[in-house]
């Protein structure tokens, strides 16, 4: 125990000395790094979906769409904005500000601890290194023990293709990781259960380290009578069976009424056996339950209601068939915690009214789904409700989509990543006003000093007060417009000039 | 807690969604401060001693200027953002939506600008927001919970005033926000408080803002921007400059020009100037009258604890592991730590366990400028001046490490209250459908292999985003051409 809590130590000090000596700064070094980590996906695709396969029965299709494309896409989507998201920003002149320079620069934090999730184990521990690296920091990745194979295979590349003394792996369980949060860090991201989110914190803010934290919940699904109930069966069963409903934004629960849940049943039982055949266990296509702890838990829930698809369970296998629970009580277990598994519960509403009820009386999702046509509905529940994010008439995609913010809200979590998000997570803004000694600018400047007067005060207070300026977005177009004007003007002058001379 | 159920009632309400509410309260609130600016600057001087200048300038302008800031933008702020969406017809959104019960933790040295410019930002974004102000600034703690029931919605908007008990029981209840302006022992202990409900914080807290001058400046002005962020307010600033980090030389000649800009500015008896503050408290006074003894007292050094006053002073000969060099000093002495370079002193700051709230460089080369900015982490930065950073609406303001987390002013404040929520629409059409059925099972290599090429590979912004931007300013430069050859050429 003793030289294995000098590892933790090890690891941070190693990691601060390699950021202090400013090699991360460099963009260039950062974008070298990330074609690296590109590459590492490129040429190990076989390796990680070997590796995914044995934590979790992972099929291919799964593990290069969702884990293996998603990293790549992503890295693309960096490496082609580097430069433009690592210049400082320059903000609007102003009136105040005519002789300075205010300028936003981007530092990154320093060490940054990432501590990643079993369930997408190679994208959720490695998409928020891209985004650092980005960002300039040094990484310290802890991949969850509860996917070992996975774990082993990240601490055996990482090193092979990123700087050894910037980034990196340090896998572990839970002792390990305890003694690893008393370490200091500039920035620690979390990606896991509202539980030990907290923890997270908590050892955090002893050293006011910032954290983003993405954690889970019960992200709702409401359907009306006014959809294609072929297709939103079809969007709604995938983002539910992918993984065998171990995602963070699988569709939790269905809220929808009488009607809808027949028709959503009808379909969902000819869906499935068109997917998985009359004996789903034997599908090459569905994963499996990750542990035993897990398999218990989900198991109990099929007692919360009536199966009207599915509720076939083998506990040697960890499996346990895309099931349909009805007749669910809002106030059972599987109706209280986030399911992560294949169960899907309807409950039923009589209204949208009364779904934004249900969802307003629950903890805020990590992401709520509508499906409906009617546009009102869509912008009812959407402005009623709070989630961390929103899919319309689809499930999961949203995260694919790399402009869009991807967090949670409240016990969702806290903070968000995905493209420039994940560089903006892992960047400290630092504000910085270059003045000069410009004797006209001091002229103004010099009132502030004592003696105080009124007069002064007065004049001050003028030139700072808010105007409404027009925007001078606009102003390279208005350039360009006169300069339009004034080549129609030259040509005319010089054709005029060009006759005068044959006169 | 009743204050906390009234809140969230009223949140519940819905009536802090609509933006005509949300106009209607910020107008009101800006009659609050013009209809009793009086009133206001009464109390701030009666808090601190305040010069009426200063609590005109720096607390009651500022937050009737931000109140229009807000107004005239606001309309733009909460609208959704369209981003890009990489499948035909479908449409991207980041909504911002208010968190819901929002606390605002004043501080009282700047006790009406620090509570109510966050106020300010959290009501515009639609949260309901009680404010909590500090209860060392009593006087303008009980105007604000006397006048701001009067002038805005009294569930949305509540006023809790106390110590440290009211305090404590106010931070076991659920809030949605936390905003805490304060020291950073007291920030641990709010966030540690906001972790039981995973509530979300922002903490400007404090720390030693170093100073650096070196000898290409032009002294006359730099000493007095020096002064004048570090006696604003007796030095009671959150980023005044804490200790200067100059050459003996340097250190001479400041010296030399300070103690004339000084006696320019308060004459022979700075005690008697009606332009100076006073500390805040008797505590205070010991803990800054301990200081004097960590150096040599160059000017000033006088304390007068009956009238909580401590006389501007700069100090010489101060050992780099000193009292004075452990704690933010918030107070009106000046330390001065010799060093030879501007790598010296880079290394001193870096060598520090905690980030800086501000960082004050005062050089007139690049080199030694561009190397302070790339190399120290810090809150924000002036250079050749201080203070300024914080005036300037566009900057986000905020510290970093152990000066704190998140930002604020101008939009950031709306930023900082609003959840930035994410919404993709998907549509039905059946052609788009069909390539995307791929994903569903029974998987093949062949399904695979169309997911894998219609995937958004995030090229994007290259050669289409630059062609637009081309084809617009034709247009712009052929609409111009065509407009004045209509107008004058037939």
């Amino acid at each position: 125990m003793e030289e294995k809590m000098a590892a933790h130590e090890q690891v941070v000090n190693k990691a601060r000395e390699a950021f202090l000596s400013g090699k991360t700064r460099d963009v260039e070094f950062r974008r070298k790094q990330l074609k690296a980590l590109k590459r590492m996906y490129e040429e190990n695709e076989t390796a990680f979906c070997t590796a995914l396969a044995k934590d979790l029965n992972k099929p291919r299709q799964e593990s290069v769409l969702l884990e293996l494309n998603l990293l790549k896409d992503d890295l693309t989507h960096i490496l082609s904005r580097l430069d433009d998201w690592t210049q400082p920003e320059k903000t609007p002149p102003n009136l105040v500000t005519i002789f300075d320079k205010p300028v936003i620069y981007h530092d990154p934090f320093g060490v940054v601890l990432i501590i990643g999730a079993w369930n997408y184990p190679v994208q959720l521990s490695l998409l928020p290194l891209s985004g650092a690296i980005a960002a300039g920091n040094c990484v310290i990745i802890k991949p969850s023990e509860v996917s070992p194979a996975t774990a082993e295979i990240i601490a055996d590349l990482i090193p092979k293709y990123l700087d050894n003394e910037c980034f990196h792996v340090f896998p572990g369980g839970i002792p390990e990781t305890t003694e690893l949060l008393k370490q200091r860090f500039d920035y620690i991201f979390y990606t896991g259960s509202t539980q030990v989110g907290k923890i997270v914190r908590e050892a955090a803010n002893k050293h006011l380290t910032p954290t983003t934290l993405e954690l889970g919940g019960k992200s709702p699904v409401f359907i009306d009578d006014t959809v294609d109930m072929d297709i939103a069966v079809r969007r709604i069963l995938w983002g539910k069976c992918i993984n065998v409903g171990q995602t963070c934004i699988a569709p939790d629960y269905v809220l929808c009424s009488k009607g809808v849940q027949l028709r959503f049943v009808e379909k969902a039982q000819e869906v499935l056996k068109e997917w998985y055949s009359n004996d789903p266990s034997s599908s090459p296509d569905l994963c499996r339950i990750v542990s035993d702890k897990h398999f218990d838990r989900l198991a109990e829930y099929l007692n919360d209601g009536r199966a009207v698809v599915g509720g076939d369970v083998n506990k040697e296998d960890k499996w346990i068939s895309p099931t349909i629970l009805v007749d669910v009580s809002p106030k059972s277990k599987v109706m209280s915690e986030e399911i992560f598994g294949p169960i899907l519960p309807i409950v039923n509403v009589d209204s949208p009214y009364d779904a934004i009820r249900f969802i307003n009386e629950r903890e805020k999702p990590l992401t709520l789904y509508i499906f409906s046509e009617q546009k009102s509905v869509q912008k009812l529940l959407l402005s009623c409700t709070t989630s961390g994010s929103c899919c319309v008439n689809d499930t999961v995609v949203h995260l694919s989509v790399h402009d869009l913010p991807f967090g949670g809200v409240g016990n969702s979590g806290m903070g968000a990543y995905h493209g420039k998000a994940s560089y903006d997570s892992f960047t400290h803004r630092k504000s910085c006003l270059i003045r000069n000694y410009n004797k006209i600018a001091d002229f103004i400047g010099k009132k502030r000093y004592p003696p105080y007067s009124e007069k002064n005060t007065k004049f001050l207070s003028k030139m700072l007060q808010e105007h409404s300026f027009p925007s001078l977005k606009y102003l390279p177009y208005l350039i360009t417009f006169g300069l339009g004007v004034a080549s129609v003007f030259a040509v005319q002058e010089i054709a005029k000039a060009v006759g005068a001379d044959e006169d | 807690m009743v204050v906390v159920e009234r809140a969230r009632e009223a949140y519940a309400s819905g009536r802090t969604r609509s933006l005509e509410f949300r106009r209607h309260q910020l107008m009101q609130l800006r009659k609050m401060y013009t209809d009793n600016s009086n009133t206001l600057l009464k109390a701030l001087v009666s808090d601190l001693r305040k010069p009426m200048q200063e609590a005109m300038a720096m607390e009651v302008n500022e937050v009737l200027q931000d109140t229009t800031y807000i107004l005239n933008r606001l309309d733009k702020w909460v609208k959704r953002q369209a981003v890009s969406s990489p499948i035909p017809f479908d449409k991207s959104y980041i909504y911002s939506e208010p968190y819901g019960v929002v606390l605002v933790m004043g501080s009282w040295n700047y006790p009406l600008h620090i509570t109510m410019i966050p106020f300010a930002g959290a009501l515009a974004a639609g949260n309901v927001v009680i404010i909590k102000p500090s209860e060392v600034s009593p006087a303008t703690s009980s105007v604000l919970a006397k006048l701001i029931p009067q002038y805005l919605d009294e569930e949305c908007y509540q006023v809790v005033c106390g110590g440290v008990s009211e305090t404590t029981q106010l931070l076991q209840q659920r809030f949605d926000y936390i905003f805490y302006t304060g020291s950073t022992a007291v920030g641990k202990i709010v966030r540690d408080a906001a972790n039981r409900f995973l509530t979300p914080t922002t903490l400007e807290l404090g720390g030693k803002s170093p100073c650096y001058i070196d000898h290409t400046v032009d002294m006359d002005l730099a000493v007095r921007r020096v002064l004048w962020g570090k006696l604003i307010n007796l030095g009671q600033t959150c980023i005044a400059p804490d200790y200067v980090l100059c050459s003996e030389d340097v250190q001479e000649q400041f010296v030399k020009k300070a103690k004339a800009a000084l006696h320019e500015w308060y004459g022979d008896d700075p005690q008697k100037s009606p332009d100076l503050a006073r500390i805040v408290s008797e505590r205070h006074v010991k803990r800054l009258e301990s200081y004097l003894e960590c150096g040599t007292v160059a000017v000033g050094g006088r304390c007068d604890r009956s009238d909580l006053w401590v006389e501007p002073t700069l100090l010489v000969d101060v050992a780099k592991d000193s009292a004075i060099m452990q704690e933010e000093i918030f107070g009106p002495i000046l330390p001065f730590i010799n060093v030879k370079t501007h790598a010296e002193a880079i290394a001193f700051i870096n060598k520090r366990s905690e980030r800086p709230l501000a960082l004050y460089v005062f050089s007139r080369e690049e080199e030694v400028m561009e190397a302070f900015v790339q190399q120290v982490s810090c809150g924000g930065i002036t250079l050749n001046d201080t203070i300024f950073h914080f005036g300037n609406k566009e900057l986000p303001f905020g510290g970093v490490g152990g000066s704190g987390m998140g930002s604020y002013h101008g939009r950031y404040t709306f930023d900082t209250f609003t959840h930035k929520k994410a919404c993709l629409a998907r549509t039905y059409n059946p052609i788009i459908e069909k390539v995307l059925r791929a994903r569903f099972p029974p998987y093949t290599e062949g399904k695979m292999k169309v997911m894998t090429s219609h995937r958004d590979r995030g090229e994007g912004r290259g050669l289409l985003h630059h062609l637009a931007l081309l084809t617009t300013h034709l247009l712009a430069l052929a609409l111009g051409a065509l407009l004045y050859y209509h107008l004058y050429m037939d």
